[in-house]
């Protein structure tokens, strides 16, 4: 009687032995495999390197440069993780999926592909998006993520920082807490699986004070709790914070703290192991932002492609080269970018601007670096 | 008269079956063959797991659950606090899950029996009201319940500032129930240890009583002995430890929040008070079938022996009911464990939601699926070996 269920036990307890044993150089386990041989590597061009000091045997990762960008342009569309459910970065408006980070997404696929409608938003929750990219189910994951050295190492490659974000606090305005401090004991609902529960925790306990946390796996709920009233305090982006608030039903009742105790810069991110892919999509990011430098719009594209300036020529492919050539791009790649969503100040503007579709945000840090922020490329030469 | 006696075919013509039609090689290959095609498959599977994981940078060690976890955990039975391991988080996870499956056990049992019981009443309202209850249950889906019981109903309690205030005192907000609740002071451990060893002695001397008294009739008074029994040794230990062994832990509100006794949040409520719901409707029903499967006949012999209806079902329908009830009550159980993983949705920290926050800061999915199945795994078998041992005791015993 008690033999089948101690097999079933046994067996899946040498199953994990062998994953684990098989995972590297340095055998973790010496439990005998019935079931799983060791893999053969010779079928592959990879192979387990030696143990990185302290760390966990890390394989590298084979020379697949190109391949995504052949998997894009076969499949012919792009597949974008983003969100369905956050107001001014990725929501759906008459059916359609726009945003910030939509249109990131966008502006890569009218680069590859020639057109920005060939994208397939994929709603990732904050605890898929991170396997989602590992394992190549999205090419790019334009989701509000920030890029913190962790992800780096284990999601994938992150490309250049979009928005430079912090995180902040939204309390009610009739609870007089204006610091910190006073929220000593507080309940606080947040994102779980979020670099937000992090820090919150840090922050804490580095001043020493204590909070009721609760968490939530959906963003919905985290907000759809603190109005109820379940908490005292939410936490995230500010940005994030801006946009649910604009979606509460009596916005004037809560007010967002002028503290920000962390940097959150928001980052579309790639799969690794692809550098050709890694540097497209940068491109396209540099290519954004030098537009707005230049004073290239969606506007005046066209007129701009026979400007005095050569570096404006430059980057909408009417002389020389900034690359293009060798990522695969057609010259008036950018040219079709800008066409298709505008530069960087304009998407910004787009939904978070003056006439902001979602929500209207300061740029703040988020300005040109000629102005004082920080959004800053690399030139496209 | 002599039967003809059959002829079978000498041994070397039997032998000759050609080896595609004899039986006892069709039966070996068939085995031989599956065996290497399921363990064909398996290793197929896990070395495509191995080599795609290599391929992409994924790391497929354990060793991650020594790094610190980081991320803060809302309830939980033991101490814990950020800078602890991801193995330790995932411990108060495992603790979490096994003490909600063990109340809901115990309060779906309770229910499920009242319930089925009920609706075999003859009183007709009564049993009207266990169909009702029984349907609904059974028919609306455990996440819809859940979610239904969290925010229609706990949340929507008045808000901190504004508590229902009950005798105790225990207050209930929409953040939870803060029950006073009796706490050890420093000299309270021989009261402990004497409450302790009057509950084991006492319970020696009920069984010890009974037998006897079943043995050679009569009237033991065991119930009332043992009572004594655990009151002297419980007193002993009041004395010895010098009169004030409990405090009384008194909920007050200092800020945001209520602070000491003891508190249940919404979430943990919501979870157990719709499983325990969810799961007693089944057990109900199944309580039901075993009452019915006992034959008609058995009650109107007890009847006919003098024995009312609540003797009757105690002493000679629930004992014959067992036997069909166990088998199926196992499996619900080991539902209502399982499910208890759809707390995620409503944000309890048990096993399944720290399994995904962690995948989420420690980037190891394989891994910590793996973990979050054996645990449900192990808890699942042990329920049912428990279980099991005592259908043993109950069931049918076949000539």
């Amino acid at each position: 009687m008690l033999r089948k269920p101690l097999f079933v036990l046994i067996s899946i307890l040498i199953l994990s032995m062998a994953l684990a044993a098989c995972s590297g150089a340095a055998p973790t386990a010496a439990g005998p495999t019935e079931e799983a041989a060791p893999p053969d590597t010779g079928a592959t061009t990879t192979e387990a390197v030696g143990e990185a000091p302290g760390g966990e045997p890390e394989a590298q990762p084979p020379a697949a440069s190109g391949q995504i960008v052949e998997r894009v342009r076969s499949r012919g569309t792009l597949v974008c993780g983003s969100r369905t459910d956050l107001a001014g970065f990725g929501y759906l408006k008459d059916n359609r999926n726009v945003g910030f980070d939509v249109d990131l997404c966008r502006a890569v696929a009218a680069a590859v592909l020639g057109d920005p409608e060939a994208v397939e938003v994929v709603n990732l929750s904050a605890a898929e998006r991170g396997p989602a990219l590992q394992t190549g189910e999205v090419d790019i994951l334009s989701r509000n993520t920030t890029w913190s050295t962790v992800r780096d190492a284990q999601w994938g490659n992150f490309t250049w920082i979009m928005f430079y974000d912090g995180q902040g606090f939204i309390v009610p305005a009739d609870s007089g807490i204006t610091s910190i401090e006073d929220m000593d004991g507080a309940t606080i609902c947040v994102t779980s699986g979020t670099t937000t529960e992090l820090n919150l925790a840090d922050a804490f306990r580095q001043r020493g004070l204590d909070f009721e946390p609760v968490t939530f796996e959906d963003t919905a709920s985290v907000y759809g709790a603190y109005e109820e009233g379940r908490c005292d305090v939410a936490t995230s982006d500010l940005s994030q914070l801006a946009s649910v608030r604009s979606g509460f039903a009596d916005p004037e009742a809560h007010v967002i703290l002028d503290i920000t105790i962390s940097k959150e810069p928001l980052t579309p991110a790639v799969p690794s192991g692809d550098d050709v892919w890694f540097d497209i999509v940068k491109s396209v990011m540099f290519g954004l932002i030098n537009a707005e430098e230049y004073g290239v719009t969606q506007a005046n594209v066209e007129e701009m492609k026979n400007s005095d300036n050569v570096e404006v020529r430059r980057l909408l492919g009417t002389e020389g080269d900034w690359g293009q050539s060798d990522l695969g791009l057609d010259p008036d790649a950018m040219a079709r970018v800008i066409a298709a969503v505008g530069n960087y100040g304009e998407i910004y503007d787009r939904y978070m601007g003056p006439n902001g579709d979602a929500f209207t945000l300061d740029r703040g840090l988020n300005r040109l670096w000629t102005e004082g922020g920080l959004i800053y490329a690399p030139p496209l030469r | 008269m002599t039967a003809e006696q059959p002829t079978y075919p000498p041994v070397s013509l039997r032998s000759q079956i050609p080896f595609w039609r004899d039986e006892r090689v069709l039966r070996i290959l068939a085995q031989v063959v599956s065996a290497i095609l399921i363990t064909g498959f398996v290793v197929w599977m896990v070395r495509n797991v191995i080599i795609t994981a290599q391929q992409r940078g994924l790391s497929l060690g354990f060793r991650f659950l020594t790094q610190s976890a980081g991320f803060p955990i809302g309830e939980s039975l033991i101490p814990y606090d950020p800078s602890m391991s991801f193995a330790y988080a995932f411990f108060v996870g495992v603790l979490n899950t096994l003490y909600v499956s063990s109340l809901g056990i115990i309060f779906a049992t309770i229910l499920g029996v009242f319930a089925g019981i009920a609706r075999l009443s003859s009183n007709w309202l009564v049993s009207k009201l266990a169909q009702v209850y029984i349907e609904v249950h059974r028919n609306i889906p455990l996440l819809v319940l859940l979610y239904l019981w969290h925010s229609a109903v706990f949340l929507q309690l008045p808000r901190v500032q504004e508590s229902i205030v009950w005798p105790g005192p225990v207050y209930l907000n929409q953040r939870g129930l803060y029950m006073t609740w009796p706490r050890l002071t420093e000299t309270g451990q021989p009261f402990v240890i004497g409450f302790a060893a009057g509950l084991i002695l006492a319970a020696v001397v009920w069984v010890l009583l009974s037998r006897l008294q079943t043995a050679r009739g009569g009237n033991t008074h065991y119930v009332l002995i043992s009572l004594v029994v655990l009151a002297v040794c419980t007193a002993a230990g009041w004395i010895i430890s010098g009169g004030n062994p409990i405090a009384l832990d008194v909920p007050e509100l200092r800020g945001f929040n209520f602070r000491g006794g003891m508190h249940l949040s919404p979430e943990f409520a919501a979870l157990l008070v719709g499983l325990v719901t969810y799961t007693s409707a089944f057990i109900a029903d199944v309580v039901r079938a075993g009452i019915q499967a006992v034959p008609r006949g058995q009650v109107e012999a007890a009847r006919a022996l003098g024995l009312n209806y609540r003797q009757a079902l105690s002493l000679v329908i629930m004992p014959q009911a067992l036997r069909v009830i166990i088998p199926p009550l196992i499996s619900q159980y080991l539902n209502l464990t399982k499910n208890s993983s759809l707390a995620a949705f409503i944000g309890f920290t048990e096993l399944f939601f720290i399994g995904k926050t962690t995948i989420n800061q420690a980037g190891r999915a394989l891994q910590v699926i793996l973990l979050v199945m054996a645990v449900y795994l192990v808890i699942s078998l042990f329920t049912s070996l428990i279980m099991n041992l005592y259908n043993r005791r109950v069931q049918f015993v076949e000539r």
